[in-house]
Parts: structure tokens; sequence; C-alpha cells
């Protein structure tokens, strides 16, 4: 059976994690090789690197660290952070990233995703989505959440499938940081309406909450940062508490 | 030993390569026909579409090269689906090693999605590939396409429908996961390959 995966999420800045991501057994808790492969050590199902670098000298690092990711690391990885252009996509996946993750320059321009999808397959394919419900209606946002847009999030995810993302990443801005949950109705429509998988992020504050996702908002993946990072909770402890609660998950 | 990995029109080669290096083997990736032919082992991995992989192994002439070999063969992701007799992905006639066809997966409900991603658990004849593999381990799955259920079937997985995980006919092997991002299992599985099947 299809197990539901369990994905840490991974910030990094010139090529080094950000904010206090502490875990004493490394010698370099910075260091984003070491940190990836523990989490592959503890049973993290997939990885995902965001780069929030905004210099040209750190996007080079981040491609170098993309380089010994990919040497090091044995479980899929995905990027994202400054995706402009099929150049960039060419870049990453050069460098041994499985998936990329486009945002705001998919927003900007959508016919990025189906270049994507043409040139590389859909299944290095995953548009994220950040959005915020608000008079009823979940509005998407660029920019990291700061600019919003006239784009609703259901129509702009089938449109993304259609184009031939191939995976959806929706993080509720409502949920993200406040640790109750994460938006298990939006991400139920999402899941139910469309034929790609949906990782969804954003509210993960509890193991339970883990297992709300998956059964009540048919999630096929869930992303977390620092929940894992402060180690509030442990990838082991969670796949054991899913797996009593009958959820399949690879251990 | 000499390990090849064939080099062609397919994403995704570099990763099987650092799978590789990780477990000791350093591989020479490479589409020449000579030195494929002189290799121990010769690894066929990659992403990417049938008919337009087909087309470019048809041009270089490579398509003649692998059928014809005698060492061990090991196929991975596109490289299996390439392995059998035909794909519905451009609808192509492929190698033809094995005879098994390559179909789409038809979601029979929305909790069906495509493509199959993630991790799958795989039930193995105990063949020497799959040594020190239990029926519970994961494997890390991408595809859109699936090989059927044949007389070459030495290992299935339940996705829609059971079918071809791994294939074997002969000194041809193959596997629809990837290995190289299978954690410890999936270097196990490419351990195997090298040290077990000769």
């Amino acid at each position: 059976m299809l197990a539901k995966r369990i994905i840490p999420c991974l910030d990094i800045k010139d090529g080094q994690t950000v904010k206090g991501i502490n875990f004493e057994n490394l010698r370099s808790a910075g260091d984003p090789v070491e940190l990836g492969a523990e989490y592959s050590r503890q049973g993290a199902d997939e990885l995902v690197f965001l780069d929030i670098t905004a210099s040209h000298e750190g996007r080079k690092t981040f491609v170098d660290l993309v380089r010994r990711i990919a040497r090091h690391i044995n479980i899929p990885f995905t990027v994202g952070g400054g995706i402009h252009e099929l150049r960039d996509v060419d870049k990453l996946l050069g460098a041994g990233a499985d998936k990329v993750s486009v945002n705001s320059a998919a927003l900007r321009n959508p016919d990025l995703i189906s270049e994507i999808a043409q040139n590389f397959g859909s299944q290095v394919c995953t548009v994220a989505i950040d959005a915020k419900f608000d008079g009823g209606e979940w509005t998407c946002y660029l920019n990291g959440g700061r600019i919003p847009t006239e784009r609703k999030l259901f129509e702009w995810a089938k449109e993304a499938q259609e184009r031939g993302a191939g995976e959806i990443l929706f993080t509720s801005m409502n949920h993200d940081g406040v640790k109750q949950g994460f938006a298990n109705e939006a991400l139920r429509t999402l899941s139910e309406s469309l034929n790609i998988p949906i990782i969804a992020s954003g509210g993960a504050g509890a193991m339970s909450h883990f297992s709300d996702v998956f059964t009540e908002g048919k999630a096929d993946a869930a992303l977390a940062a620092s929940i894992f990072h402060f180690k509030e909770i442990g990838i082991q402890e969670l796949k054991k508490y899913l797996c009593e609660k009958g959820i399949a998950v690879r251990k | 030993m000499n390990v090849v990995i064939i080099k062609y029109n397919a994403g995704n080669i570099f990763s099987v390569d650092n799978g590789l290096k990780r477990i000791g083997i350093e591989a020479e990736i490479t589409g020449d026909a000579d030195k494929i032919r002189a290799a121990d082992k010769v690894i066929f991995p990659g992403v990417g579409e049938a008919s337009t992989t087909m087309a470019y192994l048809h041009q270089s002439g490579l398509d003649k090269v692998i059928v014809d070999l005698r060492q061990p063969v090991f196929g991975i992701c596109i490289g299996l689906q390439l392995m059998c007799a035909h794909s519905e992905e451009g609808n192509v006639d492929c190698l033809g090693i094995f005879e098994e066809r390559v179909k789409k997966f038809v979601p029979n409900n929305p909790a069906d999605k495509v493509p199959h991603m993630g991790w799958n658990t795989v039930q193995h004849n105990g063949n020497a590939l799959f040594s020190g593999v239990s029926q519970e381990d994961y494997f890390y799955y991408v595809h859109s396409f699936f090989a059927e259920k044949g007389k070459n079937t030495i290992a299935t997985t339940d996705y829609i429908q059971p079918y071809s995980a791994a294939l074997q006919r002969d000194n041809f092997y193959a596997v629809q996961f990837h290995p190289e991002k299978s954690g410890a299992v999936g270097e196990r599985i490419l351990k195997n390959f090298i040290e077990l099947i000769n």
C-alpha cells in the first residue's frame, strides 16, 4: 500500500540552514547535508530544501549545495526558492535535485509549469501555493505570502494540474505557525478534486494533527519544519503513532 | 569490476551514479557501444518519455547493443519500461527483452493519484536481486506508466492494480522503483545486483 509521506522542510540561506535548528549529535548543526542525512536516518520520506537567499552569490552556493545533497542523501529531495525560469530548473535538476518547487514565478507566469512538465516531465514539478482564507474564499499570495493575487486556490491548483504539475504543495497561511492543525477541509477539497498528490503544509503542532491531515484532509504527504527541527516531535515516534492509528507509513 | 551506466537522452542518470558511489562503486557513464559491450555489469537507468527515448536508442544504434548484451544488465524506471515489448506512452514498440507491455495507470477513484509517487511495498519471489529484502520493505516510486504482470515478473507492487515491480529474463534484470532513492534497502538492491548477479 502506498505510504503517506512525512517531509521535513529546511530553509537555507547562503548554503546553511537558518535559525536555531538543534541536533546536538551533529558536528555542524548548520550543515544542510548533515541535517538531511540525519532526517533520512530517522525515517523521513523526502526532504524539501528552500533557498531563501536573495543574493546572486548565494544562489551559486545553493546549486553547489544541491550537488552535495544529491551525492550524500539516499532519499528523494525537492528544492525551491528563487526559481524564475526554465534555466534555473535545468541547473537544479542538473545538480541532482529530484524535483523543483515553483511558487510565485508560476503565479506570475503559468507557462513555466507547462515548460517544466514538457522539458523534464510532470514528476519533477511541484507547484507550491500559499493561500489565505479570507472573506469566504482562499486567495493565493505571492512572495512568501506578502502580496495577494486575483487567483483563488482551487481554480489555480486545477490549472496547475492541467498544465502538468506533478504535485501540489499547499500552505495555509491561516494555519502556518499556529500549531493547531492543518487546513483539513481545504486539503480534502483539493485532494478530492485533483488527481495528483497533495502535500499539506502549515499548522503541525502535535502528532494527532498528522493523523487528522491524512484521514480528514486526505493529504498524500505532510510537510513541517520547526516541529521537527526543535525536536518537539521525532519522526520515528510520529511514524509509530500513525502506524498505531492504522495509517500506512514507511517504517 | 567494470560497471557502466548507459548514457542516453533520459534524465536522472547521475542520481544512479551517486547511489553507486555511496556503496563504493565507481561506474563509467557512457554511450559508447564498445565500452558498454566490454563492461562486467551494465546499468540502464533514467526517467523520461518512452517514445522519445526509444527514438534516440534507435538512432544511436544502442537498441541493438542493449538487446545483444550477455553480461548482467539492470534497468531502472524508464529502463525497465524500455526493455518491455511495447509502451502506451507515445504508443511505441520497445526493446522487447521482456514480452510484458507497458500501460498507463487509469484511476478507479479520486484516491488513486497519478503519478504513483512515494513509497510502496514490493512482493518478491525470492530472486537474488531481493536477497535480504523483506516483503514489508518500502521502495520509492515515481511513474505514470507500469509494466503489466507477466511470466518474467519477479516482484509485484499493488497500486490501482498489481503490476511488475521487477522483471527478469536470463541476464536482464529491471525494477520500476528507484533503488538509488530508496534509502538503505534501495542500496541493498544495488549491492545485490553488483555482488550477487553473475
